[in-house]
């Protein structure tokens, strides 16, 4: 993948009556980076995310997501810009199978319209056939595979989390935002979660946009990092140079 | 104990309060005057149940606790046996009406058409969770293009049925496209509201519609263009019983309707049943459950509920025009809320989605108020009861279906 932005963000304000949600906020992520947003609860980062993603119609600011304007765009258009989300509480389908969840993924790209599936035409098989064995493939690629046919709702909090990842992946999104993905992970979790973003980012070529309060992680995966504190940036960096800033020590542990 | 009979006493209270003016106190006409005469030993008797049984109602409830869980769940997909059973069914079906009196045949044919409402209704409030209480609006469009065009252009029934179920589902589309960005309560008032919108439009396009009087006249369905009449309409014009060198007999053409009825119904359960296999039924499933994630993964909710609610529309429609042709009449009395209400009761009463419950269900309502034709005063007590006690013991429904999964195999 390569080094350009991939998605530019500037000026992006979202206020709600009195409240200055996010206050001007500037960046961009690059096709094959890993960027993080953090800072203190209510900085903000949520509402850049939904902002971002469409489920908030931003105040002000320019969004573009490979030169092309997503700003104030439906979320589900703004999908199929290639930028898909998985949520700070795991959204899974519930009572669907963990195969159907993936299935239901690939909406835009089986073949839905009605009269070839009414009458099963050999196009249709062939899509859903095909839409099957991707999906089999991602859950293999997760360790999800044995609960294929379980309903999603039934496992394990991790392995939710894994496949909501995994729901968003078969989509082939070029950036994926991942809002709080260790949050309730235990220790082992939260490092093959590291280990799968490295390998995401390695063999499927998907920019990363995360939101996360583990500091642990965050240093470990993030090529560069947005700090928020009330709505505005207070720097952007590396995470040596995010570590080492007086700014973002000041706003984690208060004045000295 | 003690606040057991304080709550029997409560509820022989509240009954009092209910039955006096229904039981207790009657109007007796004398002449010219209208006396009112009190009755209050039936008032007395009423309390006197309702307390006693109040107080016994833990003893009560306990045969009736098995059958939250006692009814079966029916397995979702159909295995090779049940294609046999499913055979067999529809053989039974068909072959039925040839050995059957009129009367009953009329009835199944009203049944039918009922389960073709009620599995087109099922699309949209079982399979998508759209409540919608005005789909006789629908019925109604469907039955009026199929009149209207009778009346004002002459066409029958094949050329117009199609036209009948595109305009229903034409309907849909427009009234879905605004109104489905509702959810739960809004949606069902918004279609409530159209549902008499159009029955107050057929009343009032008097020179259009017939106004109260509806149309009459229409014809009933022709055999690949033979007309089941004693006389054909034209002259020198060939009817199907000329044309098949029987003697006319009015039971044919019942049996013809019942077959139709049965032919659409069994469309409609094919459709519906490949619908919730197909991506559009996992889309519905999950729109119902989660509609910001649906929305993540770039699924248009507006398209996908729009979806359900125009072919939902389009079997009301196809029901309708079937509707107009077997009545020979439509006027806007037949499609009134309680239609609705009545699908609707259908769906709910058979389990939300399960179209086996579905069939049962619209069988029990139609057949049942026949059967007891006595007790038709009592008909929508009856209903009410039973809907209440449904609530309470089994408010999945009587035949719940679990949904087809897709399997992956290991």
């Amino acid at each position: 993948m390569s080094s350009e932005v991939l998605l530019k963000v500037s000026g992006l304000s979202m206020r709600f009556g009195g409240l200055l949600a996010v206050d001007n906020i500037q960046f961009d992520v690059k096709g094959d980076e890993v960027f993080a947003i953090i800072g203190p609860n209510g900085a903000g980062k949520t509402t850049v995310f939904n902002c971002v993603g469409g489920f908030y119609k931003p105040s002000s600011g320019v969004i573009e997501m490979a030169g092309k304007s997503i700003a104030g765009l439906p979320s589900h258009e703004v999908a199929r810009h290639g930028l898909v989300r998985t949520f700070q509480n795991v959204r899974l389908f519930k009572e669907l199978t963990v195969l159907e969840n993936l299935l239901v993924a690939q909406h835009t790209q089986v073949e839905s319209r009605l009269l070839p599936g009414l009458f099963k035409t050999r196009g249709y098989r062939r899509a859903e056939d095909e839409a099957r064995a991707h999906a089999a493939q991602w859950l293999d690629f997760m360790g999800l595979r044995e609960f294929a046919n379980r309903e999603a709702g039934n496992l394990a909090y991790g392995h939710q989390r894994r496949l909501e990842i995994a729901r968003c992946m078969i989509t082939k999104p070029k950036l994926l935002m991942l809002d709080e993905p260790a949050a309730g992970l235990n220790p082992q979790e939260k490092r093959d979660l590291q280990g799968l973003i490295h390998q995401l980012r390695q063999e499927f070529g998907v920019a990363v946009l995360l939101i996360e309060h583990d500091m642990s992680l965050i240093m470990g995966i993030s090529d560069r990092i947005l700090v928020m504190e009330h709505g505005r940036a207070i720097t952007t960096g590396t995470p040596d140079e995010v570590r080492n800033d007086a700014r973002v020590i000041k706003a984690y542990l208060g004045e000295e | 104990m003690g606040n057991n009979i304080k709550h029997a006493a409560i509820s022989a209270l509240l009954t009092a309060v209910l039955v006096m003016p229904v039981f207790g106190l009657e109007l007796i006409r004398q002449g010219a005057r209208t006396l009112m005469q009190p009755n209050w030993s039936f008032v007395f008797i009423a309390m006197a149940v309702v307390f006693v049984g109040q107080l016994c109602r833990p003893w009560l409830m306990i045969p009736f606790k098995a059958m939250k869980r006692g009814l079966p769940t029916l397995p979702a997909a159909p295995t090779g046996g049940n294609k046999f059973i499913i055979f067999v069914l529809v053989a039974a079906a068909v072959i039925w009406p040839f050995f059957s009196g009129r009367s009953s045949v009329d009835i199944a044919t009203l049944v039918l058409i009922y389960v073709m409402l009620a599995l087109g209704l099922n699309i949209v409030v079982g399979f998508a969770g759209l409540l919608d209480l005005g789909f006789v609006g629908f019925y109604a469009v469907g039955a009026y293009t199929y009149a209207l065009l009778y009346q004002w252009a002459g066409w029958g029934f094949w050329e117009a049925l199609p036209v009948a179920g595109a305009m229903a589902a034409l309907f849909g589309f427009i009234l879905g496209f605004p109104v489905l960005r509702l959810r739960g309560d809004y949606l069902a008032i918004v279609t409530l509201g159209f549902g008499e919108i159009i029955r107050l439009l057929l009343i009032n396009l008097n020179q259009f519609t017939g106004g109260p009087d509806g149309i009459s006249g229409i014809p009933k369905p022709t055999v690949f263009g033979l007309e089941m009449t004693r006389r054909a309409s034209e002259e020198g014009g060939e009817t199907f019983h000329q044309f098949m060198g029987w003697t006319f007999q009015n039971q044919h053409m019942v049996i013809y309707l019942y077959l139709m009825a049965l032919m659409f119904a069994l469309v409609t359960l094919f459709v519906s049943t490949r619908l919730i296999r197909m991506p559009v039924g996992r889309a519905w499933e999950a729109l119902r459950e989660d509609e910001i994630a649906c929305r993540s993964l770039g699924l248009n909710p507006t398209r996908i509920k729009l979806s359900a609610f125009t072919l939902g529309a389009m079997f009301a429609g196809f029901g309708g025009a079937f509707f107009a042709a077997r009545q020979g009449l439509v006027n806007p009395e037949s499609f009134t809320f309680i239609e609705s209400a009545l699908i609707l009761a259908i769906v709910v009463l058979g389990g939300m989605g399960s179209q086996v419950g579905v069939i049962l269900a619209a069988i029990l309502i139609t057949v049942v108020p026949e059967l007891a034709r006595e007790f038709a005063e009592y008909r929508m007590l009856i209903f009410g009861l039973v809907m209440v006690l449904m609530m309470v013991w089994r408010p999945q429904g009587l035949l719940p279906m679990k949904r087809p999964h897709v399997e992956l195999e290991k």
